[in-house]
């Protein structure tokens, strides 16, 4: 990794708007939190705030993080100033991955351990289990979405369809789709490590193959994009 | 001492030919890269500096494609004509960024040096977005500068930068020329690259048009048949005895009035055009160049 591409995606995401949009997600998480352990049942309430946390903040978070790093210097062809220099494209790409994923870490998958927690405070084996799950899905989510910024000008709007109708919509109609969505990777995860959490019956094992795998795929492929990027004049 | 070399470099997009089969060598010194807008100039430069793979024939610095290689940038500067978006970072905070990329043992003072260079060493600590282009452009050129580069590449560095800045510019480039860095810089505008480069090479269209000494090429572009329209009050007159002289080579009659004139002498056109009137008692009402354009003069070097 490459420390000066750290600091300075870590700059990007925190020196614009997006910066307070991203602290926006988890504080109107735990006020929900907050609403729903005065109102409802704590089982229930975990249920739904955690769900909403894996299925759309963490998501949004892990979306909005990566595009930040990689998105706006692609689209208007500053990352040249960036490639013009003798760091490998893959390390760059690892670079902004990372600062990304701490972003997301903090920001997604940390308060979806807090929240079960503040919902259900008898039960600190299942936070961290949902923490660890959160964790599991927003590095794919991270890795995922950077690579969809290296790929298109419009990740952003990808990402949101991505995680509203396929993560979203369709994982909860379609049984089958579970293999395939990140939430339920994680959730996967979260079920091994507490008899609390619902699993989604996939398997922890090819839950955390195929979180490895896409994440690294989606690593390599941002690299190989940022090696094969043109600039071009608006001539 | 680093040479870049294209040999019959092509690069289309879809249908677009960008640049058509140009060969060049860039050797140390400064080479003005000059030619309208849209003409490749951009795209020659991405070529040159690894940010294009040529579509046909190789680009080389010294004797090693640059395609791909980010091992290149140890050796060569490259200033953009895109903008910097790293608007929240300091004119230093970028640089030291850049110095810091290049891996050197003492960025801090690479920083400080590069800033020196391009005399920005004030407005370093104000952030890179409340700048003026032409405060950017410095900020951009000490960046590119920080790893003291054998190979600069600016695409049109002198836009947008003041006068005064502009001379301060052109000097820099003109002394790194002179220290033996390969210096190439592109730019639409003769007089600029004539105040700086001795070297110039020009491009149409995405096709090499010239090559040499900015004399000959001067020559070349001053030599070139110029257009006029006269208007008189009897044209058809006029057209006829303006045929009778040398310094004319075509002549016709506008379908609105006036008289297309092409000369292939301007010197002693001028001077006969008066005398013409008189003789022939004809009034002469306007005298109008028709294509002093930079681009008829680029076309008139492809055509030529």
């Amino acid at each position: 990794m490459n420390r000066t591409v750290f600091r300075l995606s870590a700059q990007a995401i925190l020196g614009r708007r997006r910066g307070l949009v991203l602290a926006l997600i988890p504080a109107a998480l735990l006020v929900l939190a907050l609403l729903v352990r005065a109102l409802t049942d704590a089982e229930l309430g975990v249920e739904a705030t955690v769900g909403l946390g894996l299925s759309l903040a963490l998501p949004l978070v892990a979306l909005l993080a990566s595009t930040a790093v990689l998105g706006p210097e692609i689209d208007d062809g500053s990352i040249v100033y960036l490639l013009s220099k003798p760091v490998s494209r893959h390390v760059i790409a690892r670079s902004k991955f990372a600062a990304a994923w701490v972003a997301t870490m903090a920001l997604g998958a940390l308060p979806v351990g807090i929240v079960a927690l503040v919902v259900d405070p008898s039960e600190p084996r299942r936070a961290l289990a949902y923490g660890v799950g959160a964790a599991v899905a927003g590095t794919v989510y991270a890795a995922l979405f950077i690579a969809l910024a290296a790929l298109t000008r419009h990740a952003v709007v990808v990402g949101l369809l991505f995680t509203l109708l396929w993560e979203g919509l369709l994982g909860s109609v379609f049984a089958g789709v579970r293999w395939l969505s990140v939430a339920a990777w994680g959730r996967e995860v979260a079920g091994e490590l507490s008899p609390l959490v619902d699993d989604v019956a996939i398997g922890t094992a090819y839950a955390v193959i195929a979180a490895t795998v896409v994440t690294l795929a989606s690593l390599w492929f941002t690299g190989d994009r940022l090696r094969s990027f043109t600039l071009r004049g608006d001539e | 001492m680093s040479v870049l070399q294209l040999d019959q470099a092509s690069r289309w997009f879809g249908n677009v030919v960008a640049v058509n089969g140009v060969s060049m060598t860039v050797r140390p010194g400064v080479t003005g890269l000059l030619g309208p807008n849209g003409a490749g100039k951009t795209t020659l430069i991405a070529l040159m500096s690894g940010f294009l793979a040529p579509s046909a024939g190789t680009v080389t610095l010294d004797g090693e494609p640059v395609w791909r290689r980010t091992d290149t940038y140890r050796v060569v500067g490259l200033v953009p004509e895109r903008e910097i978006s790293f608007g929240y970072l300091t004119g230093r905070q970028f640089v030291r960024a850049s110095a810091e990329l290049h891996g050197l043992d003492d960025p801090g003072a690479a920083t400080e040096r590069a800033l020196r260079t391009v005399e920005m060493t004030e407005p370093a600590d104000r952030r890179v977005g409340t700048y003026s282009k032409g405060m950017r452009q410095r900020a951009k050129l000490a960046s590119a500068l920080v790893h003291d580069p054998a190979v600069l590449l600016l695409d049109e560095p002198f836009n947008g930068v003041d006068p005064r800045q502009r001379l301060h510019l052109m000097a820099l480039l003109r002394q790194m020329g002179a220290d033996g860095r390969t210096v190439l810089f592109s730019s639409h505008i003769l007089e600029e690259v004539e105040q700086v480069a001795r070297q110039i090479e020009v491009v149409v269209s995405g096709r090499h048009a010239a090559s040499g000494d900015f004399g000959q090429i001067r020559r070349l572009m001053t030599d070139r048949p110029v257009q006029y329209v006269v208007i008189a009050d009897d044209d058809r007159r006029l057209a006829a005895a303006l045929m009778a002289e040398p310094s004319v080579v075509a002549v016709s009659l506008r379908p609105g009035g006036g008289v297309d004139v092409s000369v292939s002498d301007f010197g002693s056109f001028a001077v006969r055009l008066p005398r013409v009137a008189r003789e022939h008692g004809i009034r002469i009402i306007e005298l109008t160049p028709s294509d002093e354009s930079l681009e008829s003069v680029f076309a008139y070097l492809v055509e030529g």
